[in-house]
């Protein structure tokens, strides 16, 4: 999360930079303004953000065992599989590009809020979500389910309000759950206590939630691009 | 509906009486504030400190029965987690030996091989009871095999079996490990850690007691062994239990032993927080602090923005203590782990409610009062923000009945939270607003006081407060003061920029920081317990207590919040050999006259025997336990009485069980070494760390020395072209390159400039004195002067001046310039400058009065075009317009009347003349309109260029028409009498707007219609449009079409007119927008609550007006509608440019705001100088230039970075720029005084070609 932080201040610092150079245009900042880059940066600062949150929120999802001094603390920190972190940042980048593209093909650009501190507001909520499928104890799990559910559609509404992004949203996270289905199906992994088929009924909306928080954050990063390339067009 | 609106109302009115009462007293609203924080806080103090001690619950051990699961109604004091069996039953038994009576020819190594010995024996007893059928194996704890990551104790620790600890197990239990065991003090450290030592160290769980009290230890004064076996037991039986204690009783009786035997005490461990834990924690941390901070970052024209900021976060923090307050109070104990959902509480409280306020506050118009302000911002948003507080209570209320425990505590708490927020919202961060607020004009008052009066800073006291205390304008992150020169140069070199990227953020300082931090962090996190017990057993050490010569182990136990302090007060008097007179084994020993050294042990069992657990780390039983994958978090254990066992062994015995080597080396000297053992190591472990410091400091000198300059800071002063000593360099001491941009001076005025107009060839200015002067805008050669008191014409070179930068070249026209002055004649210098631009010539300013009203005797000189090579052309576009004239010519060739009817025989090949009016044949003005001297005493308002003809509006009512080049007069109308204010002139029509109000719309009329077949600027740029040109031949007309009489009630002090329409504001605050052909009014746009002071309006219909009362409005010209409204200026809004994507405004606070054009957000402002805040100009769509005192400054219009600062003249501190005009060539004309300056901006050149 520092780190894309940086990154960010580096592509806000870059795209004032990039105003001076009208003239003497640096490597460096022909580098931000060029479109293929620009969106190679966008996807790799998603694809950070997307495994640092898989890594803390499995964190979460990790039962409590060993309390005291566990002798591989930081190995904890990497208990899921190997490839778990890597999809998910995957995942997120498709989904961090994907929904400003959308927006322009649909001509309905996103209106509501778009400022950083919303986006923050909205991780801060995605990551209560998830803290409270894993630690808060409900009595069964249609319960939990409909909590969860409804937690989703609130982020949903309070952050995003667009057809657009409720119904990628949607899709998303079906297609996540068949594909977790299949990868359970086929004995890749297995969850603890399966109550939906053979994986946890709250599945789908913890992606809900995850694919609008990050179609979120992809199109806080969209603003900047669209701001270099107006420029762009502006000098020319 | 109604009844919807007049809930609205209602709220607004409530909120507007609220605003007005919190700004009205700020003081007593705040102390309220305070005091109910501080009421609502009070009952938190009643809350156990969060920590992760233990939580003890004793009972009797007679009438012990497991609890129930089901808690009960009836147990008073019984805490909530004292339900169920516990983990285990630990049953210790303490031994304590020693080898009685002491005599000298024991060796040290004697005090501790035969009492540990003995260990063996115990055991075996132990483990061999048996009581009516049952045994220890049934009973204790069957434990399997440690943890993977404990493969080392393997050896050590039980496995596959009960869970029993003693010293034994460093030997396997085994009798014959432990006898051929060389040195039994090398197996037992061998296990130690090195360094610092942990909580729980291998050897105080196999001792059971601290390290320092067992007495193994070759150094030991009192001579007495302390050990105890630990059994944990998985059900509590009771007989089995009493006649175990009884076996031991019996066999090793503790004579004077009165411990306690009837307490069970129940230990329960809270939650520990391991690292897995703390990682999302510190995540979400983070995400809240990014929120904040981002949230916060938007607050904006307010005096202070960080205290601001810090109000808010206090605003929301202090809700959310009241909240747990206040449920504490009301009996709803938090049970939910406080630090992790903290952040999400925050997060649903939010800040938004807070920026709301302050934004819509700040936007109010800035000359009411502050309380009206205040309420006034209140009751505008009072409805968003009931609306917004009502859906998130409904929203909290909804998650209520999800009847989840977990899910209605966090309702409870933020329903809580939220109503006090608003609260404190309502009550304190208003009134801190308002505060701010005020602050803000008053500091205001006093900065702009001497701008107002006009005069460069004079020493007058103001009248609020005393000058000499004049606080600065602050800079927030997105002003940018003139004063503190960010400069960011183009043409910075890289290696440069990279050192200059790492100064500025201070990277390598932050990351040393950083990288301490973490360092400190993980210390902290791998040992807090070990620092806090040694930091304690060095307290308690330095107590009197440890001083009487108690032994160590009386010390506190400050590790246990739970401990008894009684109990250790209590066993001051039982180490005194007094109570234990009769006792015959230790009795002798006391007697003996040897001293210390051989003074036989005694044992002796005080209370604090009595749990012995208490003097361990609190980690001592989580620890024990986590080795074999049992969690104590969350659970109990019982602890039951302990058994005390007395050894005493005589000193044959002692030397029977001696190992071989145990005799070599008992005299060791150098006793003090390995007492000092730890203490060393920590001295080792502060001297490495400084002697790291000491390297660390002399590598970053050295690094420093390296990279950054000797002279520091001393750049600036090394320039040898610096024009003036004080140019700004960047805090770096990185000075720009001295820019290529140089100004042209253009003098001749005697008096202040008061008004400017340009067409892009040609410039007109008008002084206070009423002469008017036309310059060329590319050369800046003075083509024209008319003077005020007669119709006098002159052309005459120019009263240009260029700077030193020229002077070196040899002037080369000197004759033309001789006869110019000697004949009085005038001359055509400049024809002489097309020819070599470079070449300039040095010409006293004194010479324009030369010229008076000579005759035209141009056709004489004329004769000059013919030797001029035309390619000679390079300065810039400018001077190319002789090819250009020249196509023009052909294309309107085929027009039938030739215009130039003068007879100019020699220019015959090249370019039919240069600058096509001033071949024109001398004749006299056609009407020469004689006019009393007094007439023209009238000062000239308003000036306007096209084509060649000057139009000049006079205070008298009068519009004139001038031959710009010819300077004679074409045409009058005096048909108004009211001074012409304004004045705008398009498309042979010019609109005249008047002092009382009216508005009078004029047509040209050229008798000569085919004259306006000539065009005389350049062609090419089709946005422009094209101006017609005049010849002296036609008669030129100027009727009056229309006049509107009563276009505005007041003044009218603004006109524009662009796209066909003229845009007028007034005093009245209006706006009225008419058609050009027609004259006709189209909209009157009412939305400002001033005099109209600024207007912008270009070809693509942008409009926008700016009022005296700082607003800013942009408007629809094609439905008359307003499109945005901000309140932008503490002030008049003095000038208003757009660009394609934002609004450039500038006002009386001499601040420079930018505008988001669409959305009417402002992205940033620029504090400029005193008095220079209207003079601004668009270059291109990125490049900004402004006024300042004697100098323009150039900035990036997207971010607002300064790029360059141009100084106009030598002399020229005092003055500031006025006006400033940008001419189509990118060109900026911007008086100061009595002189205009012409800068050429050379990039900009290059990209607009």
């Amino acid at each position: 999360m520092l780190l894309s932080l940086y990154l960010l201040t580096a592509m806000a610092e870059a795209t004032r930079l990039s105003s001076n150079g009208t003239a003497q245009r640096g490597p460096y900042i022909s580098v931000i303004t060029n479109r293929t880059t620009n969106l190679l940066i966008r996807g790799t600062m998603l694809f950070g953000v997307g495994v640092f949150l898989a890594l803390v929120l499995n964190l979460l999802q990790v039962q409590r065992n060993v309390t005291l001094f566990p002798p591989d603390v930081i190995s904890s920190i990497f208990s899921s599989a190997w490839w778990v972190p890597p999809c998910c940042g995957t995942a997120s980048a498709l989904i961090g590009l994907l929904y400003p593209c959308i927006d322009r093909r649909l001509g309905e650009p996103h209106k509501l809020k778009r400022e950083w501190s919303s986006v923050m507001r909205c991780v801060a909520v995605f990551v209560g979500i998830n803290h409270a499928s894993a630690k808060v104890d409900f009595a069964n799990n249609v319960q939990l389910s409909l909590t969860l559910a409804a937690l989703s559609v609130g982020l949903w509404w309070t952050f995003d309000r667009s057809r657009s992004g409720f119904g990628l949203g949607v899709a998303i996270a079906l297609l996540a759950t068949l594909a977790t289905q299949l990868l359970v199906y086929n004995g890749v992994f297995q969850y603890t206590s399966p109550d939906f088929l053979y994986i946890r009924s709250w599945l789908p909306c913890i992606f809900f939630a995850g694919v609008i928080t990050m179609g979120n954050i992809g199109r806080q990063l969209a603003l900047y691009e669209c701001k270099v390339v107006q420029e762009k067009i502006h000098q020319d | 509906m109604a009844k919807h609106r007049r809930l609205r109302q209602n709220i607004s009115a409530a909120f507007y009486r609220h605003g007005l009462l919190c700004a009205s007293y700020p003081v007593p609203i705040i102390l309220f504030t305070s005091v109910s924080i501080l009421t609502c806080c009070y009952p938190l103090l009643k809350l156990p400190l969060p920590g992760t001690g233990p939580v003890e619950f004793t009972t009797g051990a007679k009438d012990y029965s497991v609890p129930s699961h089901e808690p009960q109604g009836d147990l008073g004091e019984r805490p909530d987690w004292y339900q169920g069996p516990p983990v285990a039953y630990i049953q210790q038994v303490l031994v304590k030996a020693a080898v009685s009576p002491w005599d000298s020819s024991l060796v040290p190594v004697d005090v501790f091989r035969s009492p540990l010995g003995r260990v063996f024996s115990l055991l075996e007893e132990i483990r061999n009871h048996v009581y009516t059928d049952r045994s220890l194996e049934t009973l204790c704890l069957q434990v399997t095999e440690l943890l993977p990551g404990l493969r080392r104790m393997q050896s050590i620790l039980p496995e596959h079996g009960c869970l029993l600890v003693s010293p034994g197990n460093y030997w396997q239990n085994r009798r014959d490990l432990f006898d051929s065991d060389p040195d039994i003090l090398k197996t037992v450290h061998q296990h130690e850690p090195k360094g610092i030592h942990t909580s729980a160290t291998l050897k105080d769980l196999l001792f059971g007691v601290p390290g320092k009290n067992t007495g193994v230890s070759l150094y030991s004064r009192k001579r007495v062994v302390t050990y105890t076996i630990t059994i944990a037991l998985s059900s509590y039986d009771a007989r089995f239990v009493a006649s175990l204690r009884a076996r031991l009783k019996q066999l090793h009786p503790s004579v004077n032993c009165t411990l306690r035997e009837d307490h069970m005490v129940h230990v329960h461990f809270k939650e520990e927080i391991g690292i897995a834990e703390l990682i999302p924690l510190v995540t979400t941390y983070i995400i809240l602090f990014a929120y904040i901070y981002f949230s916060t970052r938007k607050i904006d024209m307010v005096k202070s923005k960080w205290g601001l900021a810090l109000a808010a976060v206090v605003t929301v923090l202090s809700s959310l203590l009241m909240s747990v307050g206040l449920c504490t109070l009301f009996g709803l104990t938090p049970t939910l782990n406080g630090g992790s959902i903290f952040p999400y509480l925050v997060v649903v409280i939010g800040l938004e409610n807070v920026l709301v306020l302050t934004k819509s506050v700040v936007s109010t118009p800035v000359d009411l009062e502050v309380k009206l302000r205040i309420a006034q911002g209140l009751s505008s948003e009072s409805w968003s923000i009931m609306k917004n507080m009502a859906t998130e209570l409904v929203i909290i209320l909804i998650g209520y009945f999800t009847l989840v425990p977990a899910i209605q505590e966090f309702c409870l708490f933020a329903v809580v939270g939220l109503v006090s927020d608003f609260f404190l919202q309502m009550f304190f961060f208003t009134t801190v607003l308002s505060i701010d607020i005020r602050r803000m004009e008053l500091a205001d008052l006093n900065r702009r006081l001497p701008a107002e009066a006009g005069m460069p800073p004079p020493p007058k006291p103001g009248p609020l407060r005393p000058r000499e205390a004049p606080p600065p304008p602050r800079p927030s992150p997105h002003t940018i003061t003139l004063q503190a020169p960010a400069f960011r140069n183009l043409r910075l070199p890289k290696r440069l920029r990279v050192v200059y990227f790492l100064a500025r953020t201070r990277l390598a300082q932050r990351i040393i920081m950083v990288g301490t931090v973490i360092w400190i962090g993980i210390l902290v996190y791998t040992d807090p317990a070990g620092l806090r017990t040694y930091l304690a057993a060095q307290v308690s050490e330095q107590s009197p207590l440890g001083e009487a010569g108690l032994p160590p182990h009386l010390g506190v136990a400050p590790v246990f919040p739970g401990g008894d302090p009684t109990s250790t007060l209590s066993v001051l008097p039982a180490p005194e050999p007094t109570p234990l007179p009769e006792n015959q084994s230790q009795g002798h020993g006391a007697s003996r006259p040897g001293g210390a050294p051989l003074t036989s042990p005694q044992i002796s069992w005080g209370s604090e025997d009595e749990e012995v657990w208490r003097r361990l780390s609190f980690r001592y039983w989580p620890s024990l336990f986590s080795y074999y994958n049992i969690t104590l978090a969350k659970r109990y254990i019982s602890i039951l009485p302990v058994i005390p066992v007395t050894l005493h062994l005589n000193p044959q015995e002692a030397i029977e069980m001696r190992h071989p080597q145990d005799t070599q080396h008992a005299p060791r000297s150098s006793a003090k070494t390995t007492d000092l053992q730890t203490d060393l190591t920590l001295y080792k472990v502060a001297a490495l760390g400084l002697f790291a410091g000491v390297v660390l400091v002399l590598l970053l000198f050295c690094l420093y020395r390296v990279l950054c300059p000797r002279n520091y800071g001393q750049n600036g002063v090394q320039h040898g072209r610096r024009r003036r000593g004080d140019l700004p360099c960047d805090e770096y001491g990185y000075s720009p390159p001295v820019s290529e941009i140089s100004p042209l001076l253009l003098r001749g005025h005697s008096m202040d400039i008061e008004c400017l107009a340009s067409d892009g060839m040609l410039l007109a200015s008008c002084c206070l004195a009423g002469q008017i002067r036309v310059w060329d805008a590319q050369t800046g050669d003075c083509l024209t002067v008319i003077p005020n008191n007669g119709l006098r014409r002159s052309s005459s070179s120019g009263c240009w001046e260029h700077r030193d930068g020229w002077d070196s070249l040899t002037p080369t026209c000197e004759p033309d310039a001789l006869m110019g002055t000697e004949s009085r004649a005038p001359v055509f210098v400049d024809t002489d400058e097309y020819n070599e631009p470079p070449l300039r010539r040095r010409v006293t300013p004194s010479r324009p009065t030369l010229f008076g009203d000579q005759p035209d005797l141009t056709p004489l000189i004329d004769t000059n075009f013919g030797e001029l090579p035309p390619s000679h052309t390079t300065v810039g576009f400018g001077f190319d317009f002789g090819g250009l004239v020249e196509k023009a010519y052909k294309e309107h060739e085929a027009s039938p009347t030739m215009h130039f009817t003068a007879p100019t025989p020699p220019v015959t090949p090249a370019p039919p003349q240069r600058r096509r009016s001033l071949g024109d044949p001398p004749v006299a003005p056609p009407e020469r309109i004689n006019v009393s001297p007094g007439e023209w005493d009238s000062s000239v308002w308003s000036l306007e260029l096209r084509g060649n003809l000057i139009a000049a509006g006079r205070s008298s009512g009068k519009l004139e028409l001038w031959d710009a080049v010819e300077g004679t007069l074409r045409c009058c109308n005096e048909d108004g009498s009211s001074g012409i204010t304004a004045l705008a002139f398009l498309n042979n029509r010019i609109v005249a707007a008047r002092l009382n109000g009216s508005l009078d719309f004029f047509t040209v009329d050229i008798n000569k219609p085919l004259g306006l077949l000539q065009y005389r600027g350049p062609p090419g740029r089709a946005s422009l449009p094209s101006s017609p040109c005049y010849s002296s031949e036609d008669v030129i007309s100027c009727q009056l079409t229309r006049s509107v009489q009563c276009a505005h009630q007041k003044p009218i002090t603004v006109l524009r007119a662009a796209a066909g329409r003229v845009v007028t504001g007034s005093q009245d605050h209006t706006v009225r927008v008419y058609r050009l052909e027609d004259s006709c009014c189209l909209f009157t746009l009412q939305g400002h609550s001033g005099g109209i002071t600024a207007i912008y309006i270009d070809q693509t219909m942008v409009l926008a007006s700016g009022g005296q009362d700082g607003a800013i409005c942009l408007w629809d010209v094609l439905t008359g509608s307003r499109v945005s409204h901000v309140y932008g200026h503490r002030g008049d809004v003095t000038s208003l440019v757009c660009t394609n994507s934002c609004v450039i405004s500038s006002g009386l606070d001499d601040l420079i705001c930018i505008w988001d054009r669409s959305t009417g957000i402002k992205l940033y402002s620029i504090q400029q100088e005193v008095g220079c805040g209207s003079s601004l100009g668009v270059i291109s769509d990125s490049l900004l230039v402004t006024g300042g005192h004697g100098c323009v400054s150039f900035w990036d219009l997207n971010y607002g970075d300064l790029l360059q600062t141009v100084y106009l003249g030598q002399n020229s501190e005092g003055q500031h720029v006025r006006q400033l005009l940008v001419l189509d060539n990118a060109a900026i004309v911007c008086d100061f005084g009595s002189e205009l300056s012409l800068v050429y901006v050379p990039s900009v050149l290059e990209k607009l070609d």
